[in-house]
């Protein structure tokens, strides 16, 4: 990015903000895609929930928070992970469950969380993270320091009775939250229409003091900016924000296969969302913009360097001493 | 300073001087803040420090768990009352999945200063859904404290303790000690999770959790005019336990007799006689005696409640039993009835 920003000094502020999505995208992308390649070594022993398909909305929506502002997230968190953190190292670390890792191998893929970054914590039972994003909004409601906590959760967490106890208190204490559902159409393997006894989310949670927000769309910058609507209808209206946001998951619901097989999905649904795949189209949106072809290729080989030299050290670090089992416990 | 109080103003006080001196402190729960404060171990908090810092909620048990996890990691040391324990089941969920790991999961990131209180009820139709302790259950579960005082200079001191740790902490205050009435310090001074020993003895050990130390002391009185000498203690924590202070007490008697205010099997008396035997073996006299809930739901009529719930005189029987002395009349002893305190509604 730099050395683009250096040969192009006039480089707009559109621009620079689309290279930095890209790169965001770019970086879940192949963190995941190198997961993949190594995950059959047996070295990463814990069980991966891949983000591949949804990654314009963690982009999108962490791009418009503040450093400060708190994210809460579920198993299926790598990419949220990343993008709030940047912190390549120490996620690869905890792939590998090393001791380098600020989790020390304790966490895994499906407990992530870097406090200092404002990635507060997951959870492994549906919905269980979400009346957590709650106090914490509570808490900075009272603190009055105009941060903002965003919970993402799947649509398979409004199955939950927590997550409309949640709902309710945070419509009723006028807390500054963004929930943020992220809709692929299954719970596990279950399709929407097997579960609901209703018909859209959407109208139901309308009828709480919220406001709603929805989109179907791949693209992150029109997520980028219906997050910044949210966030100022957030503190302006004084009220939650619902954001429904759809997308499609592209590997199995746990593991790093392809499970088109299984039959409960079809491959055609899959292809035409890959059509418009988040990190292709932000990629042809580059260069649209101008950003050359080599440019865009010197941003992806540096992050696959990092992400080559992350997955190295993980590989060659040390696990944490065996007294780290009875460490912080209480 | 030390003046005489109930337990349920003792444990308004520490609510009371811990909001006063730290504005991190808030007291929530469902009708914490109605017109009966929560048997007025809540009387006088929003009136003192405001809506915002103490006040009623949803009847939403485990959204309402979790939102206290969220603000213990993010500053707050929140307060959640449960009128009864049977309700905090609800939460089981974010209390053994969530507030219990979190600290574990961030590798000491984050801190979880959360207090539960919850109350333990019995008597006058109390049945199978008020009436739960589940103190062996919370305590098996790493990640968690768990607190019962019985006196209360202990529900003061306890409490304050647990408002002051950086660890989640459920205290569980049985409904029938809020009418106690003992000296308390009026100074907050916190308690360290220690058992505390209610009455020196040489001959037989009785340790006694919640009320049971009521019985245990009332059975003791009798059995002194025996010539038996009893000692009493009441572990007041459950996890972490005071182990110490228990194996020096039956090393020297020999003889222990555990009264808990649960059931027996898998709970809390089974894990000190497993502690005891293996810890005391060759200084044990007798096996480790175990008194406690009949293995059944409890019932609501009184004659079978009588029989579900332990008492002094199970106690007693048991003493003698292990010391192998001869039943003592207790015809016109006066032993403790809850139709002399309430006559109902409960």
């Amino acid at each position: 990015v730099i050395s683009i920003e250096k040969k192009n000094k006039k480089i707009s502020k559109e621009v620079q903000l689309s290279i930095e999505f890209y790169r965001k995208l770019y970086l879940i992308r192949a963190s995941e895609e190198k997961i993949i390649k190594h995950y059959f070594e047996d070295e990463m022993k814990t069980p991966m929930h891949m983000s591949m398909g949804e990654e314009a909305i963690a982009v999108g929506i962490c791009s418009a928070l503040k450093d400060s502002d708190q994210v809460f997230g579920t198993y299926r968190s790598h990419a949220i992970y990343l993008t709030k953190t940047d912190q390549i190292e120490h996620f690869f670390a905890e792939m590998y469950g090393k001791g380098t890792s600020l989790q020390k191998g304790k966490a895994g893929s499906m407990h992530l969380c870097f406090p200092e970054h404002g990635f507060m914590g997951t959870s492994a039972i549906v919905g269980s993270v979400i009346p957590v994003a709650v106090g914490a909004a509570f808490a900075n409601k009272t603190a009055n320091n105009d941060k903002i906590a965003a919970v993402f959760f799947g649509d398979g967490a409004i199955d939950e009775g927590v997550f409309w106890e949640s709902l309710n208190v945070a419509c009723l204490m006028k807390l500054p939250i963004l929930f943020i559902c992220e809709d692929n159409g299954y719970a596990v393997h279950s399709p929407a229409a097997a579960r609901h006894g209703y018909g859209r989310i959407t109208d139901i949670v309308s009828r709480f003091n919220c406001t709603v927000m929805e989109e179907t769309t791949t693209d992150t910058e029109t997520i980028y900016d219906l997050a910044n609507e949210a966030i100022r209808s957030v503190k302006t209206d004084q009220k939650p924000c619902f954001l429904y946001l759809n997308y499609y998951r592209y590997l199995e619901h746990v593991g790093v296969c392809e499970d088109f097989n299984a039959g409960y999905r079809s491959e055609g649904e899959f292809k035409e969302w890959k059509k418009k795949d988040p990190v292709l189209l932000q990629r042809q949106k580059l260069i649209r913009l101008g950003v050359t072809e080599d440019q865009i290729v010197k941003i992806e080989q540096n992050i696959n360097k990092q992400i080559a030299e992350s997955v190295e050290n993980a590989q060659q670090a040390t696990f944490a001493d065996k007294e780290t089992l009875y460490e912080e416990v209480l | 300073v030390t003046r005489c109080i109930s337990y349920r103003d003792a444990i308004n006080e520490a609510l009371t001087q811990e909001m006063e001196a730290d504005p991190s402190v808030f007291v929530y729960g469902i009708d914490v803040a109605d017109h009966k404060r929560v048997f007025g171990s809540t009387a006088g908090l929003v009136e003192k420090f405001g809506p915002e810092r103490c006040f009623s909620t949803p009847l939403s048990e485990d959204a309402m768990t979790g939102f206290g996890l969220g603000a213990a990691i993010n500053g707050l040391r929140p307060i959640h009352v449960h009128m009864r324990v049977d309700f905090m089941l609800l939460a089981v969920n974010q209390l053994a999945n969530m507030v219990s790991n979190y600290r574990y999961m961030s590798c000491g990131q984050l801190k979880v200063p959360f207090v539960i209180r919850a109350i333990i009820g019995r008597g006058w139709g109390q049945a199978f859904q008020h009436s739960k302790t589940m103190h062996s259950c919370f305590a098996h579960v790493p990640g968690l404290k768990v607190v019962m005082p019985t006196t209360p200079q202990s529900a003061k001191g306890l409490l304050i303790w647990a408002i002051r740790d950086d660890n989640p902490v459920i205290i569980l205050e049985h409904r029938w000690l809020y009418d106690v009435v003992d000296d308390v310090d009026e100074k907050a001074t916190a308690m360290p999770l220690k058992a505390n020993v209610l009455k020196r003895g040489d001959d037989v050990t009785i340790i006694a959790t919640s009320w049971m130390n009521i019985e245990a002391v009332k059975a003791a009185e009798i059995l002194e005019r025996q010539g038996i000498s009893a000692e009493i203690i009441d572990p007041q924590s459950i996890f972490p336990l005071d182990e110490e202070t228990i194996l020096e007490s039956v090393e020297k008697t020999g003889h222990c007799i555990v009264a808990d205010n649960d059931w027996l099997f898998c709970g809390f008396s089974a894990e000190l006689a497993a502690i005891i035997s293996e810890k005391c073996f060759g200084r044990l006299k007798s096996p480790v005696s175990r008194i406690g809930f009949a293995q059944t739901p409890c019932p609501t009529v009184r004659h079978l409640e009588q029989e579900f719930y332990p008492n002094a005189i199970d106690i007693i029987r048991a003493v003698e039993e292990k010391l192998v002395l001869a039943e003592t009349d207790l015809s016109s002893e006066d032993f403790y009835s809850y139709e002399n305190k309430f006559k109902g509604p409960f």
